[in-house]
């Protein structure tokens, strides 16, 4: 396939499952607020360090408050990360590619992107947020679906997921972190109800309360990680994503397993065999936070890698809005 | 009340396609007649809501310039179909046909042996200075012989209701998709009427598209890889492009998606460069080729040309057709038609006056307050003038333009153009119609059975262009 068309494919999935996420962390702050009175507007902040945007936020508000946070992260089209700018690009990728996804993605494309726009121009949503953060999540739940089962596994679907998982992966890895950046300054919680609830809501935000509590009862810190990285089955957990991204980049290249022909086999194998291989106690014992910051700057690495081996022209040329024919 | 009722829908002083007077429809729209007829008060506005919502939702669609949140907009749809019968249209497919194939042995003509310039048939001059034609490619050997592979004739219907040809667009037209999406929202809307009345299709035109483009490959291609070439996601047809290429199943490429490698045309792909054979290009000629035409062009393929010419990639339409396009030229298809095909035209030009004759500038000049004026090598509603409607200055303005560049403007009677109902709040109202069939040049000549009716919207409006406020209806013809 056209590399060109393998990067707007790559980056249209890896943006829909970014603006997805960002709904996750939003909706589920909102219910840890009605659940408990503890926690002020020092609840807010930590979603902006999830997202990685935090001296931008910095430059934009003065403030983190629930409003800011949530205008910063939802609507605000200065932030290349917010649900408007994701699902913008994410359109923007696809119609560049409508000839290579099913029409019916795109039109999940294009009914997500006005669902977005329409409740900016609005304004409402402030109102009652949950409903609109459950929609967002179900359009890209719905746009997956249809991926899934309108357009053939073949080259450009493996794009598509190895996009996604890539991006599912690094999202669950900050949605734990953040969890460590919450819990410094309130270490006295720890163990305690409150610590419990907030817990409960990490794993909400990542869709796998109920999951974890088929395989768990107690919830713990410890058990929590070890299901959101080392779960094998559980759809969002670290190790899941990558091993399916690993699937979906040999599925592209052809190359075997325990073999590499690039550098984002090398990479991404080195990863997923070192999590095959990991124990929680090991990773705990040498700090969640450092596990989880270098999973993160390997996942970027392997992103650049892909880019330089698949998506990189050797006569990169500018591309000017064409000149109009009218005929 | 009803809404054909002569009470409340005037056919006036003019061609209606629906009605043959107050009251009384045509007898092939007949059962569209009926049906409209027989609609609850307020459906027909429901059937429009509807069949807009399906467009947008489809993304059927152009782009508005200067926006960059890239806002689209769908082109204004009425929902009342435009019906033809099938006497009437075997006529103008033969006149079509006829067109496109003289057309072509013109363009050959051309860009090799110019006998019908050393005949004296067409002013050697009128070419030499057509910005259309393009001295790069004399002497080319085209696949096939075929030059303008995809047109889309502009007809339109005069006063009494003959249909003439007002421009031939042998470049890229656009609009087929829209023309495709159109009859697929109007099946849902419509299924009784389609059901009940015999309608030929217009499905098949990707695939028609595509066996005419494969049959342009270079010889001996097995299992030719064929590509549409677009200006990039920009540009207003950008829909169209990326429509007919999902349709056909073949690649939508960009100028830097394709590139020359060992004398051979060459898509970048994640498994490295692959061999393209066919290129149904929508970018002007003058941005094809850098190397060639335009050097500042950024959307086209430096060295494509040369490979074109070595016979190693077919291009459609060919290079150079622009020059059939030029209206100056177009005056003289009729004696084109007779000088290669020794025929009579079926389907007849519009009354034409040529600014760079003397006898005819000096009529327009003085007659232009009742004439339409046009640019010869301006499309899309642009740089015209219409007489009747025009102001004393606007004339004094064309007639300074014409007498300083008389070779760049020709006039043509304005035509009492044929009218049909839209829909408008409430009601119909009549409003001017022109008619863009589709014909694709391959194996042998295909006429789309239909095309693009396009509506002036405005009320009296002369000017269907999208760009000018014109709208689009879905084309029925029906079988015999």
């Amino acid at each position: 396939m056209l590399s060109r068309v393998a990067n707007s494919i790559y980056w249209m999935s890896r943006t829909l499952e970014r603006a997805e996420n960002v709904a996750r962390f939003i909706d589920v702050n909102l219910n840890l607020m009605l659940d408990t009175d503890v926690v002020g507007n020092s609840q807010w902040e930590p979603l902006v360090m999830t997202s990685g945007d935090r001296s931008l936020f910095g430059k934009l508000y003065r403030e983190s408050n629930k409003d800011s946070v949530m205008r910063f992260l939802t609507f605000d089209r200065s932030n290349p990360n917010s649900i408007y700018s994701c699902v913008l690009a994410a359109r923007e990728n696809a119609r560049s590619i409508r000839e290579i996804i099913s029409s019916e993605m795109w039109e999940q494309a294009n009914r997500f992107y006005m669902l977005v726009r329409d409740a900016a121009e609005k304004n409402t949503i402030f109102n009652n947020p949950h409903d609109f953060y459950t929609d967002v999540k179900m359009a890209s739940h719905l746009f997956d679906g249809i991926a899934d089962a309108t357009m053939s596994h073949n080259e450009p679907w493996h794009f598509l997921r190895l996009g996604k998982m890539l991006e599912r992966a690094d999202k669950t890895s900050r949605i734990l972190d953040v969890k460590y950046y919450f819990l410094l300054p309130n270490l006295y919680g720890v163990g305690s109800a409150i610590d419990g609830v907030q817990w409960a809501a990490l794993l909400r935000s990542a869709s796998s309360f109920e999951m974890y509590r088929k395989r768990r009862r107690r919830i713990t810190p410890e058990r929590v990680a070890d299901f959101l990285i080392l779960d094998r089955h559980f759809p969002r957990s670290i190790i899941y994503c990558v091993s399916r991204a690993e699937e979906s980049l040999r599925a592209i290249t052809g190359t075997a397993y325990s073999f590499y022909s690039n550098l984002p086999e090398r990479l991404l194998g080195q990863l997923t065999s070192s999590l095959n291989y990991s124990s929680i106690e090991e990773i705990m014992s040498g700090g969640l936070h450092e596990f989880l910051d270098s999973i993160q700057f390997r996942l970027n690495r392997i992103d650049d890698a892909i880019s330089e081996s698949f998506f990189a022209f050797p006569n990169p040329q500018s591309n000017k809005p064409s000149p109009v024919q009218y005929q | 009340m009803k809404l054909l009722d002569p009470e409340r829908y005037d056919v006036g002083a003019f061609y209606d396609e629906l009605m043959k007077g107050p009251g009384i429809p045509r007898p092939e729209t007949r059962l569209l007649f009926e049906l409209l007829e027989s609609l609850p008060d307020g459906e027909l506005e429901n059937f429009q809501k509807a069949a807009e919502a399906a467009l947008y939702r489809m993304g059927v669609t152009f782009t508005v310039y200067g926006d960059s949140q890239g806002v689209e907009k769908i082109l204004p749809f009425d929902i009342i179909p435009r019906v033809i019968g099938a006497r009437e249209w075997s006529n103008i497919e033969k006149g079509l046909k006829q067109r496109i194939q003289a057309i072509n042995f013109f363009l050959e003509d051309l860009y090799s042996g110019q006998k019908i310039l050393q005949d004296g048939i067409v002013p050697k001059e009128l070419i030499f200075s057509s910005p259309g034609f393009r001295p790069q490619c004399l002497g080319v050997k085209v696949p096939r012989g075929i030059w303008c592979h995809v047109t889309g004739s502009d007809l339109v219907r005069d006063g009494k209701g003959e249909f003439l040809v007002l421009e031939d667009n042998v470049r890229c037209p656009s609009g087929v998709s829209y023309v495709i999406e159109n009859r697929h929202v109007l099946k849902r809307t419509f299924g009784k009427v389609f059901e009940t009345s015999r309608i030929r299709s217009v499905d098949d035109y990707p695939l028609r598209l595509l066996e005419t483009l494969e049959y342009l490959a270079p010889e001996g291609t097995e299992s030719p890889t064929v590509v549409l070439l677009t200006p990039g996601v920009y540009n207003s047809a950008y829909f169209e492009h990326s429509f007919l290429a999902q349709q056909m199943g073949v690649e939508l490429v960009e100028g830097s998606d394709l590139t020359v490698l060992d004398g051979r045309v060459v898509m970048k792909t994640t498994q490295g460069p692959k061999r393209v054979d066919v290129i149904y290009r929508r970018i002007d000629d003058d941005f094809l080729d850098p190397l060639v035409f335009r050097s500042d062009s950024l959307l086209g393929i430096p060295g494509i040309m040369d490979v074109y010419r070595a016979g190693r990639v077919a291009l459609a339409n060919a290079p150079g057709t622009g020059v059939a396009d030029d209206k100056a030229i177009y005056a003289y298809i009729p004696q084109i038609i007779d000088y290669y095909m020794k025929e009579e035209p079926i389907l007849k030009n519009v009354p034409t006056w040529l600014c760079h004759n003397k006898k005819d500038r000096e009529y327009v000049i003085e007659n232009i307050s009742r004439l339409v004026v046009k640019a010869t090598n301006e499309s899309g509603g642009y740089g015209m003038l219409i007489g009747p409607s025009s102001t004393k200055s606007e004339q004094a303005d064309f007639r300074e333009r014409i007498r300083k560049n008389p070779r760049n403007y020709i006039a043509q009677e304005t035509l009492s153009l044929s009218r049909s109902p839209v829909l408008v709040q409430d009601h119909l109202e009549g409003r001017h119609v022109d008619l863009r069939p589709y014909n694709l040049f391959g194996k042998e000549v295909y006429v789309m059975p239909g095309g693009l009716t396009r509506v002036a919207l405005r009320k009296n409006s002369l000017v269907v262009n999208s760009s000018q406020g014109g709208g689009t209806k879905d084309t029925w013809v029906l079988k015999d």
